[in-house]
């Protein structure tokens, strides 16, 4: 299996995981270094938007998990698929103390997911029910 | 089995890697769906050679023939195996490397 799902990095940074996650989690310190612009609604469900103004592009993306501060899940569209593609991948932040710093993995997954169109053209009746629910559930462990 | 993403990908490269499909299929995006011979009044090939390439691609998934009598059927590029290969590329063009180095300057200008 060569299609990577999944992506996967962990960086030492120096400072204390309250200080990262705010440079995460708030408006401000997205805008920082990640996006040009950011607006964020930091509760599981809230709307989040980074804008990069060169690229005049924006992405919407769901706060998922918001556990302070340890734990900062969104998910956001797949780049380059169409806008009113449903599927998502989901990007978890993950904080650890380190000695006076913080060990910050950042995973993203989902790539691999299947469009359900390609369900439907290959299963009938009840099968393209279940692969449905147990792509579902995959995404949901996955993403847990 | 259901189709995995890998084999409808590796589908759409394979196709992609061979110059006259590539250019068959960029054809059919470009103009919309069309016959072997319209693609042969198009491109340095002949409608022959068109017509076999067809064929496999349509076999592959990546085109879909439209009902219609035999020489004059049109064939239309399928969207989805192209966008599983779009998630292929997405993960490969993901940068996180990036922003994480953004990430760690910003926190040590900011300290």
């Amino acid at each position: 299996m060569g299609f990577p799902d999944r992506i996967e990095r962990t960086v030492e940074i120096a400072h204390p995981p309250e200080k990262v996650w705010a440079a995460l989690t708030t408006a401000e310190g997205l805008g920082a270094w990640f996006g040009d612009e950011a607006t964020i609604d930091l509760r599981p469900g809230g709307a989040a938007q980074m804008r990069w103004t060169a690229e005049g592009f924006t992405a919407e993306m769901r706060v998922e998990r918001v556990e302070e501060p340890r734990v900062f899940g969104f998910t956001w569209p797949v780049y380059g698929l169409p806008e009113d593609d449903p599927r998502r991948t989901y990007v978890e932040f993950t904080l650890e103390p380190a000695g006076a710093g913080t060990r910050l993995t950042v995973v993203e997954s989902g790539f691999a997911q299947l469009p359900e169109d390609v369900y439907h053209k290959a299963y009938d009746g009840n099968t393209e029910g279940w692969a449905k629910e147990l792509g579902e559930l995959a995404a949901y462990l996955d993403a847990a | 089995m259901p189709p995995d993403t890998e084999a409808v990908a590796e589908q759409v490269f394979t196709a992609l890697a061979d110059p006259t499909r590539r250019a068959i299929l960029a054809a059919l995006a470009s103009g919309g769906p069309a016959t072997a011979t319209d693609l042969a009044g198009r491109l340095p090939v002949t409608r022959q050679a068109i017509a076999k390439h067809l064929a496999l691609v349509a076999e592959a998934g990546l085109v879909m023939p439209e009902p219609g009598e035999r020489r004059r059927v049109r064939y239309r590029l399928c969207s989805v195996p192209m966008q599983v290969a779009q998630q292929f590329l997405a993960a490969l063009a993901r940068d996180w490397d990036t922003p994480l180095g953004a990430l760690t300057d910003h926190l040590d200008r900011h300290a």
